[in-house]
C-alpha cells in the first residue's frame, strides 16, 4: 500500500524550503492580522486614548467601548450623578465618570440577532437548495443543463447595486422590505447560484457507484442520497456553507437599502454608532470585534471538514 | 436463487448501439461469464440486468418474473462493482450490514448474519476497521460480503478482480469459484480475461461490438468456436488460421491448401468458392518431415514444460505448442501435420464457422445431456 501512496503524493519538501515557506506564511499572517489586532486594541481603549496622536501602543485597558456599544446614555449634571446610589456594575461606573447615566440598552443586540438569523437562515436555505439542485445537475439528464447552469451563474454577474432599486420597489409592493424573511430570501437567492456551482463540483467527484450500490442494496434514490451521498459531500457542504455565510454576514449594500428598522443587520448598524455622542471609536471597534466572532467560530468548527476538502482530490478511495 | 432470462435485449445510447440483440439464459445456480474486449457492451448488459440502466428493447426476467422496467432496489440482486464501491464513511461491519438495514432486519440478526458472512470470507478479524485502509484483497472480500449477506436471487459482478495484481487475482479466482460451489448462487460475471472466464464459469458468452458471438461451455467455446473472432479471442496463443481459396462440396473430408491435401472433419454444408480459413489450435500441430505442408522456423518462445514455435508458411505465420525438449534453428525447414479431427473451417468473409461433423457430434452430445 505504501508504494501506491507514495505514487500519489507530491515530493516531500526539504527542511530549508519548509523553513522559507513557514517564514513567508507567518509574515503574511502578521500583515493581515495587523488591522484586526488594531481594531481589538481600539475596542479596549478609552475614547481619548483611541484618538490620541501619535497612536498609543501602551494604555490602560477600558471596557468603555463595550459599555457604550450595548447601552444608550444621557448627559446629567454632576450634582444629579452625585446624588445617585452606588453604581451597579462596571458600565454604570464608567458612564458616570463621563457625566452620563445609562438610559437603556442600545439596538446593537437586536441588530446582531438579526444578522445571526438572516445569515444563518439564508445559508441553511442556500446550501440545502444548492445541494439538491447540484445533485440533480450532477446525476440526471437535465434538459438544457448547461444553459440552466449558466443562467444560474449569470444571476451573480450583476453588481447588487444595479438590482437594488428594482428589488427595493418589488419588496415594498410585497411587504417584504425591512423584514427578516425578505432579507433571508434575498441572500438565499444570491447565494444559491454559488452553492449550486460549488457543490456540483464536489458531487461530481463522488462516484455514482456508491448510490447505485445503495439502490441495488434496496434503498430508494432519496435514501441513497441521504445515507451515502450526503455523508461524503460534507466537505463540500462545509466549504460552501462558509462561503455563503461570509457573504450573507458581511453584506452591506442590500442591507443598508432594504432594512432600516426592525430587520436591520449589524453591518449597516455599526457605522451609526459613531454618531451617538461624539466620535466613539472604541464602541465601533467593539461592535466590529464582536461582529467578527461568529464567522471565526463557525470556521473553526468546520476546520476539519475544510482541511479534508483541500486534500480531496489527493485521496484515492 | 433464480434463473436469469435475457431476451432480445438491446441498448442504444443515442445513435450508438452498445448492445445489439442479446438473448441468453443463465440457469438457476449457474455461473455465466460475459467475456469480451473493452467497450463491447459487457457492463451495459450487466447494468440492464441490475436495473441501473433501462433497455432500449427486449425483456429481462428473474425467476420467471419480468423485471425489465423494475427498479434496481426491487429486483433482489447483488452487484459487485469493479472498484468495489465500499462506502468510505462506514466501517467493514456497517458496509456488510447496509443491505440488511434496508430490509428492516432487526439489529441483533444483522449482527449475527454479518459475522457469519465475515467468517465465510475469513474477514471476521477486520470487521471493525474502516474500509479506507484495507488492502485490495480485503476490499474485494468486503464487497463480496455485502453482496452475499442478503442472500439475493443472483449476483452480478463487473470485473471484480480487475484492480488486483496478477498473483492475487489467481487466489481470488479460486476463492470465488469455491464460494460459488458452496452457495450456488446464480452469477453473471463480467471479465475481459479469458483465463478468469475459463477457470470459473459453467457457461461463457463471448461478446463483440454489442453482439454475443457464442454462448456455451468453456469446452465448447474452446474446441468448437462459432466464429473466427471467438477462435482468435480465446486461447493463448490463439487459434491459427491458414487462409486459402476453395469451393467444397457437402461431405468433403479434405481441403487442398497449396500442394497439401489436408484431412478435416466432414463438412455438413456445401461451400461456395471463396476465401476460407482453416482453424488449428497450436497444440494440435506436430512437425512431420513427410508432410507436404511446408514451412520454415520463424522463432521460438520457451515456456518451461512446452514451447511455442512459430513457423512461416505460405498461408502466414503458424504457431505450434510443442514439448520443450527439442530445439530448432531459425530458418530450418519443417513439415506440419494437424490433428485432423479437431480442425475447424471458417468462411473467411463472414467469419462464421462452416458446420462439420465436429459440431454435429457436439450437438448430439449436448442434446443427450440437456
Ligand atoms: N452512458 C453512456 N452513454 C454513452 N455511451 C455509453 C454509455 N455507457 C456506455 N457507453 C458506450 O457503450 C459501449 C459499451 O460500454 P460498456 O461499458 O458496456 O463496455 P464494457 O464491455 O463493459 O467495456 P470495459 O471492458 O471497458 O468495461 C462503450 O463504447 C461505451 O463508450
Ligand atoms: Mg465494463
Amino acid at each position: 500500500m505504501s508504494a501506491a501512496n507514495s505514487a500519489h503524493s507530491v515530493v516531500e519538501p526539504g527542511a530549508a524550503s519548509k523553513r522559507i515557506a513557514a517564514t513567508l506564511v507567518i509574515l503574511y499572517a502578521v500583515i493581515t492580522l495587523v488591522p484586526l489586532v488594531w481594531i481589538f486594541l481600539t475596542s479596549i481603549k478609552s475614547p481619548p486614548d483611541s484618538i490620541s496622536y501619535p497612536p498609543k501602543i501602551l494604555f490602560t485597558p477600558s471596557l468603555e467601548g463595550y459599555c457604550n456599544l450595548f447601552t444608550t446614555r444621557t448627559r446629567q449634571t454632576p450634582e444629579y450623578i452625585a446624588a445617585l446610589p452606588e453604581p451597579d456594575g462596571i458600565c454604570d461606573a464608567v458612564t458616570r465618570k463621563r457625566n452620563m447615566v445609562i438610559a437603556g440598552p442600545s439596538n446593537f443586540l437586536p441588530r446582531f440577532a438579526n444578522s445571526l438569523i438572516i445569515a444563518f437562515g439564508s445559508t441553511f436555505l442556500a446550501v440545502g437548495l444548492g445541494t439538491l439542485a447540484a445533485y440533480g445537475f450532477s446525476r440526471f439528464k437535465v434538459p438544457l443543463a448547461d444553459d440552466l447552469l449558466f443562467f444560474i451563474l449569470s444571476t451573480r454577474m450583476m453588481p447588487p447595486i444595479a438590482v437594488a432599486i428594482p428589488i427595493y420597489l418589488m419588496y415594498r409592493q410585497l411587504g417584504l422590505s425591512d423584514t427578516a424573511i425578505g432579507m433571508m430570501l434575498l441572500y438565499t437567492a444570491v447565494n444559491v447560484s454559488l452553492a449550486v456551482w460549488l457543490l456540483k463540483g464536489f458531487i461530481d467527484e463522488i462516484p455514482r457507484e456508491y448510490e447505485e450500490a445503495a439502490m441495488i442494496d434496496g434503498y430508494s434514490r432519496l435514501q441513497a442520497f441521504r445515507k451515502v451521498v450526503l455523508p461524503q459531500a460534507t466537505t463540500g457542504i462545509a466549504a460552501t456553507a462558509i462561503f455563503c455565510l461570509i457573504f450573507a454576514w458581511n453584506e452591506y449594500a442590500f442591507a443598508s437599502l432594504l432594512t432600516s428598522g426592525s430587520a436591520q443587520t449589524a453591518p449597516p448598524f455599526i457605522p451609526t454608532i459613531i454618531g451617538e455622542g461624539g466620535q466613539d471609536w472604541p464602541a465601533v471597534a467593539a461592535g466590529t470585534t464582536i461582529f467578527l466572532v461568529p464567522i471565526l467560530v463557525f470556521t473553526i468548527l468546520l476546520r476539519k471538514q475544510l482541511l479534508r476538502g483541500i486534500t480531496f482530490g489527493a485521496v484515492r478511495k | 436463487m433464480a434463473e436469469i432470462r435475457v431476451d432480445h435485449l438491446r441498448k442504444a445510447f443515442g445513435e450508438f448501439v452498445a448492445v445489439q440483440d442479446s438473448s441468453f439464459t443463465v440457469e438457476d445456480g449457474a455461473f455465466l461469464a460475459l467475456l469480451g474486449p473493452s467497450g463491447c457492451g459487457k457492463t451495459t448488459t450487466l447494468r440492464m440486468i441490475a436495473g441501473l440502466e433501462l433497455p432500449t428493447g427486449g425483456t429481462i426476467s428473474l425467476a420467471g418474473e419480468d423485471v425489465t422496467y423494475k427498479r434496481a432496489s426491487e429486483r433482489d440482486i447483488a452487484f459487485v462493482f469493479q472498484l468495489f464501491a465500499l462506502y468510505p464513511h462506514m466501517n467493514v461491519r456497517r458496509n456488510i450490514g447496509f443491505p440488511l438495514l434496508a430490509q428492516g432486519v432487526p439489529k441483533a440478526e444483522i449482527r449475527t448474519r454479518v459475522e457469519e458472512t465475515a467468517r465465510l470470507l475469513q474477514i471476521d478479524h477486520i470487521l471493525d476497521r474502516p474500509v479506507s485502509g484495507l488492502a485490495g484483497g480485503d476490499r474485494q472480500r468486503v464487497a463480496l460480503g455485502r453482496a452475499i449477506v442478503r442472500r439475493p436471487k443472483c449476483f452480478l459482478m463487473d470485473e471484480p478482480l480487475g484492480t488486483l495484481d496478477a498473483e492475487f487475482r489467481e487466489v481470488m479466482v479460486r476463492e470465488l469459484r469455491e464460494l460459488h460451489n458452496r452457495i450456488h448462487a446464480t452469477t453473471v460475471y463480467v471479465t475481459h480475461d479469458q483465463i478468469e472466464a475459463m477457470a470459473m464459469a459453467d457457461r461463457i458468452a463471448v461478446m463483440n461490438h454489442g453482439v454475443i458471438e457464442q454462448f456455451g461451455t468453456p469446452q465448447q467455446i474452446y474446441d468448437r468456436p462459432a466464429s473466427m473472432y471467438v477462435a482468435d479471442f480465446i486461447g493463448s496463443p490463439p487459434m491459427n488460421f491458414i487462409r486459402f481459396d476453395a469451393g467444397l462440396p457437402k461431405g468433403a473430408r479434405t481441403a487442398r491448401i497449396g500442394a497439401a491435401e489436408i484431412e478435416m472433419p466432414a463438412l455438413r454444408a456445401e461451400v461456395a468458392p471463396g476465401a476460407l480459413a482453416l482453424g488449428v489450435r497450436p497444440e494440435h500441430i506436430r512437425f512431420s518431415d513427410a508432410s507436404p505442408l511446408r514451412g520454415a522456423i520463424y522463432g521460438t518462445e520457451y515456456l518451461g514444460t512446452n514451447q511455442i514455435v512459430t513457423v512461416e508458411t505460405q498461408g502466414g505465420l503458424v504457431r505450434a505448442r510443442l514439448p520443450a525438449g527439442q530445439s530448432y534453428r531459425i530458418g530450418e525447414p519443417v513439415g506440419l501435420s494437424f490433428k485432423s479431427e479437431r480442425l475447424s473451417l471458417f468462411d473467411a468473409r463472414s467469419g462464421r464457422v462452416i458446420p462439420s461433423v465436429l459440431h454435429e457430434g457436439a450437438l448430439r452430445r449436448e442434446a443427450r445431456h440437456g
